[in-house]
């Protein structure tokens, strides 16, 4: 099942739905990279609330991306992880450190909004 | 005097025990009435000899002697063990507070069944046949009280060494919030496996319920910490992240702190403060609080700093 991104201001949201395959993960994975640059966006926010599993395939595509839309300019935030999932994850021992996360959908676009003041104020 | 009820049921347990055995039994459970003054007083003497149960008095001993004598006899008597099992679940409650330990407990329930036998032994040692009669109806039915009585000891300790855990559980672990999107996490005593996960549980629920950004982990109250706990630490900082929380852990001991570095814990994930105090302040301004003392102080509070 694809996984629908909604464009929002200056950012990208993408909220999974459901368990995704390793195919629907990639193709998102292609879906934003294409849509950050067509729509100039500044942010991108995956929700991972419905998922209760995050298996390594899936941390790694969601760091992925967020590597590759940081070369595209843009920052992500990965909101909505749940507590028993990011348990599990730490103790298979996938932390996404070098991933920007936050609580839920609100947290991340406040987070966003702050981060983009910062880098307006720097320049 | 026995009912009519009572012997029916009698019967049908000796029934159910079988004729050879079962025939014996109330020629058994007669000795045993005849002679109960006597046999628990030599029970009682054989208690105190032995030195067991020294958390309780003489008098003590031997009313308890009485009614576990008198429960041992029904049980024999009527076959069924869930009186006895009552008692005994009572006798435990009573008892453990007091500090009797389970080899007192079954040390007295066997003294018992050797005082019965020695004086079944000095009763029919002429009869050698009828006192293997006697002894093959005896010696089932009074393993079985022994056995009903050490394990309702058993299984009233366990309950209670589980209903403190758990009690000790609940009350080990709270997540406090202090400000708004702020938790503190004290931590106090020792940190086994069992409880680190617990305790990484309900912080990432606390996190999630109190829509907590950050949250300061305050490990003064633990002692000593080994690898295992130390990468519980590590985890719980993580999984945290996960969630969107900054956590700020304060007050390391120097020993813990060397034992990290000793054992290699990466400490570069960890934000780390001295004390509560500091941990509190940098959660602050991380979240943008600012604290101003107020100009007009309250004579009684002054000398205190904290806001509102």
């Amino acid at each position: 099942m694809p996984v629908p991104i909604l464009k929002q201001s200056q950012y990208l949201i993408a909220t999974i739905q459901s368990a995704l395959t390793d195919e629907d993960l990639l193709a998102l994975q292609t879906a934003l990279v294409e849509k950050v640059g067509k729509y100039r966006s500044r942010g991108v926010i995956v929700d991972v609330t419905a998922l209760d599993v995050l298996d390594s395939f899936a941390s790694r595509t969601l760091r992925d991306i967020a590597h590759i839309i940081r070369l595209r300019g843009a920052e992500t935030v990965i909101v909505g992880v749940q507590p028993e999932v990011a348990f599990a994850m730490v103790q298979l021992g996938i932390t996404l450190e070098s991933v920007s996360t936050a609580l839920d959908l609100e947290e991340g676009l406040a987070y966003l909004d702050k981060k983009l003041q910062h880098a307006r104020a720097e320049d | 005097m026995k009912s009519l009820l009572e012997r029916d049921v009698e019967r049908d347990v000796m029934r159910s025990i079988g004729v050879s055995t079962g025939e014996m039994l109330p020629d058994l459970v007669e000795h045993l009435r005849e002679h109960r003054t006597e046999l628990r007083e030599e029970w009682a003497r054989r208690i105190t000899e032995a030195k067991v149960l020294t958390a309780m008095s003489d008098a003590e001993i031997f009313a308890e002697a009485t009614s576990v004598y008198d429960n041992y006899v029904a049980a024999l008597e009527t076959g069924t063990f869930e009186a006895l099992q009552t008692y005994s679940r009572n006798l435990s409650e009573r008892i453990i507070p007091r500090g009797v330990e389970t080899h007192e407990v079954v040390g007295i329930v066997l003294l018992l069944r050797d005082v019965l036998a020695r004086s079944l032994f000095a009763k029919y040692q002429a009869d050698f046949q009828l006192l293997n009669r006697i002894l093959d109806a005896y010696e089932p039915a009074a393993n079985r009280i022994a056995n009903t009585v050490a394990v309702g000891f058993v299984q009233e300790r366990e309950r209670i060494i589980r209903q403190q855990q758990e009690a000790i559980r609940e009350l080990s672990t709270p997540v406090l919030q202090v400000r708004e999107r702020l938790l503190i996490l004290p931590i106090i005593g020792v940190i086994d496996p069992q409880r680190a996960r617990q305790l990484t549980e309900q912080l990432l629920h606390g996190i999630r319920a109190n829509r907590a950004r950050v949250v300061v982990i305050d490990i003064t109250g633990v002692a000593a910490m080994d690898s295992h706990v130390a990468n519980h630490l590590v985890q719980t900082v993580e999984a945290s992240r996960l969630l969107g929380a900054t956590v700020i852990v304060t007050g390391l001991s120097p020993e813990i702190a060397q034992t990290l570095v000793k054992i290699g814990v990466d400490l570069g994930k960890m934000n780390t403060v001295g004390d509560l105090q500091g941990g509190i302040e940098e959660a602050e301004r991380l979240l943008g609080y600012k604290v101003v003392p107020t100009p007009e102080i309250p004579s009684q509070i002054s000398g205190r700093h904290e806001d509102s």
